[in-house]
């Protein structure tokens, strides 16, 4: 049984479909990295997840389950329960996701208490527990600091560990290093993967950094204008893209190009609420694009394990089949 | 493009030890600190190239912007434009020089004005200026639409109707509107989708190839500067630590806060992942920089020397083919960094 299961998942905010029936799994122990341009509907997909989206935000799924249990059909309470201690998510600007009227300590100890009660005095020692393992210097010291004397570094850290202070099976981690330095992306990404493989959790990456998807993920989902184009596992998908928007995000990376030569531009923008075309969505900004393209909306294909939506799919050459 | 005769004279831009201290008031009582946010930096920009300013946040590559585009006065150093050293020219004469050295900034969600429409806000620069007639400036506006790949009907519309996108294309287009020879561009692509700042290098470069401009490019991402960048400058807490060409940097770098920033940058093939070389903690606050080298709480190789000495830039004396590379270290000077050993 899968950890977390998700079938024909859609968010629609009026007539817009935020996220257009997507389907995925993540299995237990496992790095899912989702990537795709801003407005591409990664983080509204994550947020459905948690069940985060408000009115009037629709979410309809044929199924949404955790670990075998319907979140969908499960009452509100007990979802709330899950989420925060089961399945738990990271966001993507530590500054602001910290309230800056409470010290760190007192947040942390807020997410521990609602979870999983205990003594004032167990608390604040697995509080001081949880910044050790998240490798934040005296951390005893730290529990009585607000949120603005810490560094972007240290804030996101403080996020991690409330995240991790139940245990959780899964985590959704959206965009988490983005607002920060490479040397502290490098930092926090390698201590995600470490609490990742020693509690042996789900994680979801979702990030528009392809190569960092590439160092640390295990399967790989890209997304274009709410829906998922190609899908597989992370080494696969990078060598041999069979989407031609894949292999022009590629293509359109500095370091694939070689010396000062002109990048391989995608050009265009993604589709937003009021021009998205008839037929595939790419069609538009796709170079191999036809006329059935352009009218029909491409199915699925290929196995669950390596997933194409795609009229003709590129060959291992990087040419469409014919 | 603009009628000096610039071709003559290679070297466009020269700096030489610019320095940027402020004073921090700290307390009714206490003395009041200096940040040395640019402490002594030198560089020289020829016509057409780009000189590439990386460093992590913090590390006074927008100050060192701001500096040469005057928006700041340098408390310290000279600045050379064409032989003439801006800093001490009439404060008319400034201010045609300054026309010259035009800035394009990170956000392009916050640099343009919100009330006013794209005509406006290309002619503006014109209109402060010089003294164009109307019909002229509205001619040379769209021409300028044009060239950044913006359409003329673009004329009459709000930023807010535009894309990330399109909005750093006319930010660029408002920089070129008074042919200068140097553009300043802090960031230009961090806050663009990979699509996105593919079209907008590109779009830098050919521009460049046209006008023969140079660039200071300001970045943090390693992957897009070996791209575009001809020299390289990494900065560490307002001072200079490695300096080259962009292959020495990229191909042969040895200062360890470059090989550090170098491992930390994702790698999409596997065959170019280097060896990991992990920073401990972060910037320290330039209001209590440490002793010595600036970097040695966080170098692997530092030692009792590098605590209390600050190494200067200097040329690599174990390594003589690199003509131009320049590295401050002590440990690059006694050649005590052994990579080899790391990996076992």
């Amino acid at each position: 049984m899968s950890l977390l299961q998700l079938d024909n998942l859609s968010v629609t905010f009026g007539k817009f479909r935020a996220v257009d029936n997507i389907s995925y799994k993540v299995e237990e122990g496992e790095v899912l990295g989702i990537v795709g341009e801003s407005g591409s509907g990664k983080s509204v997909s994550s947020l459905a997840i948690m069940g985060l989206i408000d009115f009037p935000g629709k979410v309809t799924a044929d199924q949404l389950s955790f670990d075998g249990k319907d979140l969908q059909a499960m009452p509100e309470k007990q979802r709330r329960k899950l989420t925060g201690s089961d399945i738990a998510m990271i966001f993507q600007d530590p500054m602001t996701s910290l309230n800056p009227c409470f010290t760190v300590g007192y947040q942390i100890i807020e997410a521990l208490k609602t979870h999983q009660g205990g003594s004032k005095k167990e608390l604040k020692k697995r509080a001081v527990e949880l910044l050790t393992q998240v490798g934040i210097p005296a951390p005893e010291s730290r529990l009585d600091n607000y949120p603005h004397q810490l560094s972007g570094g240290m804030s996101q850290r403080v996020m991690i560990a409330m995240a991790i202070a139940c245990n959780p099976r899964l985590l959704v981690a959206d965009e988490p290093t983005t607002a920060l330095d490479v040397t502290i992306q490098a930092q926090i990404i390698d201590l995600l993967i470490e609490l990742q493989r020693k509690k042996k959790m789900g994680l979801v990456l979702i990030t528009h950094d392809l190569a960092l998807v590439a160092e640390v993920a295990h399967r790989v989902i890209v997304m274009y204008a709410g829906q998922i184009v190609e899908s597989g596992p992370a080494a696969e998908v990078f060598s041999t893209p069979r989407h031609p928007y894949t292999q022009a995000l590629l293509a359109s990376l500095p370091e694939s190009a070689s010396g000062k030569a002109r990048l391989d531009a995608l050009p265009g923008v993604v589709p937003g609420q009021y021009d998205r075309p008839q037929g595939c969505l790419l069609s538009p900004r796709c170079p191999y694009a036809t006329d059935h393209c352009r009218k029909e909306e491409p199915e699925n294909q290929g196995s669950l394990n390596r997933q194409v939506k795609c009229h003709t799919p590129l060959d291992t050459q990087g040419r469409p089949a014919a | 493009m603009s009628k000096t005769n610039v071709a003559d004279s290679a070297l466009i831009l020269k700096a030489e030890g610019l320095k940027q201290h402020y004073h921090v008031k700290q307390g009714m009582f206490k003395p009041e600190a200096v940040v040395k946010a640019v402490d002594g930096v030198s560089f020289n920009l020829e016509k057409g190239k780009t000189l590439a300013v990386v460093g992590e946040s913090g590390c006074g590559k927008s100050t060192l912007g701001r500096m040469l585009t005057m928006i700041e006065t340098p408390t310290d150093g000279q600045l050379g434009y064409l032989g003439q050293n801006l800093l001490t020219l009439s404060k008319s004469a400034q201010t045609k020089l300054r026309q010259k050295i035009q800035i394009i900034f990170q956000n392009p969600y916050g640099s343009l004005n919100p009330r006013k429409k794209i005509g406006s806000i290309l002619e503006e620069p014109l209109v402060i200026n010089t003294d164009l007639p109307k019909a002229d400036r509205k001619a040379k506006a769209i021409s300028m639409m044009e060239k950044v790949g913006l359409k003329a009907e673009h004329y009459d519309r709000y930023p807010h109707m535009f894309s990330g996108g399109q909005r750093q294309r006319i930010a660029i287009a408002r920089g070129l509107m008074l042919d200068p020879h140097v553009i300043v561009a802090d960031e230009p692509v961090s806050a663009l989708d990979v699509s996105v700042q593919a079209q907008v290098l590109n779009l830098m470069m050919d521009l460049q190839e046209e006008f023969g401009l140079s660039y200071v490019f300001i970045s943090h991402d390693l992957s897009v500067v070996e791209h575009i960048a001809d020299d390289v400058m990494v900065m560490y807490l307002g001072k200079v630590v490695e300096q080259g060409t962009c292959e020495q940097l990229f191909d042969n770098p040895k200062h360890p806060y470059t090989l550090a920033l170098l491992s930390s940058t994702p790698q999409l093939s596997p065959e170019k992942r280097r060896l990991r070389i992990k920073l401990e903690g972060e910037l320290p606050s330039p209001l209590n920089p440490p002793s010595g080298c600036a970097f040695h709480g966080r170098c692997r190789f530092a030692n009792e020397r590098c605590k209390s000495e600050t190494p200067v830039l200097k040329l690599d004396s174990y390594d003589e083919s690199e003509q131009g590379h320049l590295i401050a270290c002590h440990a690059v000077e006694e050649d005590r960094i052994n990579l080899a050993e790391e990996v076992a």
